[in-house]
């Protein structure tokens, strides 16, 4: 058995990391730290009772097997994480690093609620293991806005054009259309619906939505 | 509330080359599961259907990435992804009928993950068998499928042998439609499967869906060069138009010269447990012009020794009439 199996993904390219110190905020910063310490959320009820259930408790790694205490790139910041090896980057986003924009709901890859980028290209974090994304950059919704509170382009055309109901899909739906509009920043209308056809709207406001990609794409 | 939102635990493994996960899929054996794309294999351990006690990812191995020119045709990675297929040049300018086929499996995101190994090695839909029920297929000794009762509408038209599940994947067909050859690595070394005999079916193994074991690989696909540029046709039939796996499926390669079909591979998927060659209205079609008169007539036959079940019946005029369209084109 090599013993390169469970390398971290920076040093089998014999790249240094190149990720940013964290700049959020003391309060923010001390929130997510004592998440992390004490591995309770007061927020996500059930889930994360089931997630420590389910799989913490003596797990005992098999020789060989992934590290569990990874750094992830996350919307340009390196965050260290301990993660599983049975964990989605769903689970790591919103009950690990409190990133709660990634909406859950199918968990099976048929929703698109979950929809974050991997350098650059949608993925459905509950149908993506977190340990497959170390040494990758990770954009969640919550990574998209400017510095100075600047909508990108999408997210501000969804408000302009009253894109959402309910706005529970939103967040995956804003990001397959900023990576539709990555890939192709004139996208036809069929082409955008081609785009978001990963992602479900159960309020239906799929003209809507269409509606808003068009708009983002005419004024970026 | 849901138990099922996590999945169990399991030891993983990242090897980053061939020979490393040969090592770990013969140390563990069936209690290992391979992982490509994982958009299928994470819904199984999630339902507590499939319960590995290692995963090993094959998402950093390289060289099973990529698509390379070859001296005869093109050889694809086994992880390369179903968007790199549908927005490769040679793919889509020489065999676009695999473009075209990759680029109707799921959705978006499911073809950013999702593989051409995996999505040819995926296990079938059947929802008895994938609700973790001691089938046939899971080592149980009855199908709830074929029964006066069960909810068989997806199920087979062909091949049923105590298990009805068919096929569901797209780029299947289009590999048999291709005459692509298979390349799988294992313990003693590499063989190559033709993609026609690479699918099994239950009389021959009614546990799983292709001839690669438990501790080999399916490394790359290659596809020869013969049907570069031939007239192709894919077509899709689904409930859904994204997100949705075929009721039945057609891919087709034609050489046409001077007016006269001179070679002809005609496939459908979601009909039998394996992509199913129509060689019956193949031979018809070889030496006549790809009119709708021949269309018709080839494509009648084309469901010839079919045995539909109580609710799939629906499925011999429709593989039909996508027969006749692949001939005539959809006109």
């Amino acid at each position: 058995m090599a013993n390169d199996t469970h390398q971290d993904a920076n040093a089998n390219t014999g790249q240094p990391p190149v990720f940013e110190e964290a700049r959020d905020p003391v309060t923010r910063r001390a929130f997510i730290k004592s998440v992390i310490a004490t591995g309770a959320v007061a927020s996500t009820g059930g889930i994360m009772l089931v997630s420590l259930s389910g799989c913490s408790d003596d797990a005992t790694p098999a020789a060989g097997s992934v590290e569990r205490l990874v750094n992830l790139n996350i919307n340009g910041k390196s965050r260290p994480v301990d993660v599983l090896p049975n964990e989605t980057l769903a689970m790591t986003l919103r009950y690990k690093l409190g990133l709660t924009g990634t909406k859950l709901a199918c968990d099976r890859g048929e929703c698109g609620a979950c929809t974050v980028l991997v350098d650059d290209v949608t993925h459905n974090s509950c149908s993506t293991l977190t340990h497959s994304v170390r040494g990758r950059a990770v954009t969640t919704i919550e990574g998209l806005e400017q510095p100075d509170g600047t909508l990108h382009p999408v997210q501000q055309a969804m408000i302009d054009e009253l894109g959402p109901q309910c706005g529970f899909c939103t967040p995956g739906q804003v990001m397959s259309g900023v990576a539709l509009l990555k890939n192709n920043p004139n996208p036809s209308r069929e082409e955008a619906r081609q785009g978001l056809a990963g992602n479900l709207c159960r309020c239906g406001a799929y003209d809507h939505y269409l509606n808003s990609i068009m708009r983002a794409a005419r004024v970026s | 509330m849901s138990t099922k939102d996590v999945m169990p635990q399991f030891a993983l493994f990242q090897p980053t080359d061939i020979e490393n996960a040969l090592d770990l899929l013969e140390k563990y054996g069936e209690r290992g599961w391979k992982v490509a794309g994982g958009q299928d294999s994470y819904d199984w351990f999630k339902d507590r259907a499939k319960r590995p006690e290692a995963v090993i990812d094959l998402g950093g191995i390289a060289a099973l990435h990529g698509i390379r020119e070859t001296a005869d045709g093109i050889e694809i990675g086994a992880l390369t992804t179903l968007s790199e297929i549908v927005d490769s040049p040679i793919i889509t300018e020489s065999y676009g009928v695999l473009a075209q086929a990759a680029g109707r499996v799921a959705s978006p995101q499911i073809r950013n993950v999702g593989t051409l190994g995996g999505n040819l090695c995926q296990d079938t839909r059947c929802w008895y068998y994938r609700s973790g029920l001691d089938c046939y297929r899971a080592g149980g000794n009855t199908c709830y499928a074929d029964t006066p009762e069960g909810m068989n509408r997806e199920h087979c038209l062909f091949g049923a042998s105590r298990c009805v599940a068919v096929t569901p994947s797209d780029t299947a067909a289009a590999v048999v439609a291709l005459d692509a050859e298979m390349v799988i690595r294992g313990p003693a070394g590499e063989r190559v499967v033709p993609a026609g005999e690479f699918f099994i079916g239950p009389a021959v193994n009614i546990t799983r869906m292709t001839v690669v074991e438990a501790s080999e690989l399916l490394v790359a696909v290659r596809i020869p060069s013969k049907w570069a540029g031939a007239d192709f046709y894919f077509e899709k039939v689904a409930d859904r138009n994204t997100w949705d796996f075929p009721l039945v499926n057609v891919a087709s390669s034609m050489i046409v010269n001077n007016g006269v079909v001179e070679d002809i591979r005609i496939v459908c998927s979601g009909v039998e447990c394996v992509p199913k060659r129509i060689e019956g209205a193949e031979q018809i079609v070889i030496g006549s012009a790809p009119d709708a008169e021949t269309a018709d007539l080839a494509g009648g036959t084309a469901s010839r020794g079919a045995t539909p079940l109580n609710y799939n019946h629906f499925k011999i005029p429709l593989m039909e009439n996508l027969v006749k369209r692949a001939i005539r084109g959809n006109v």
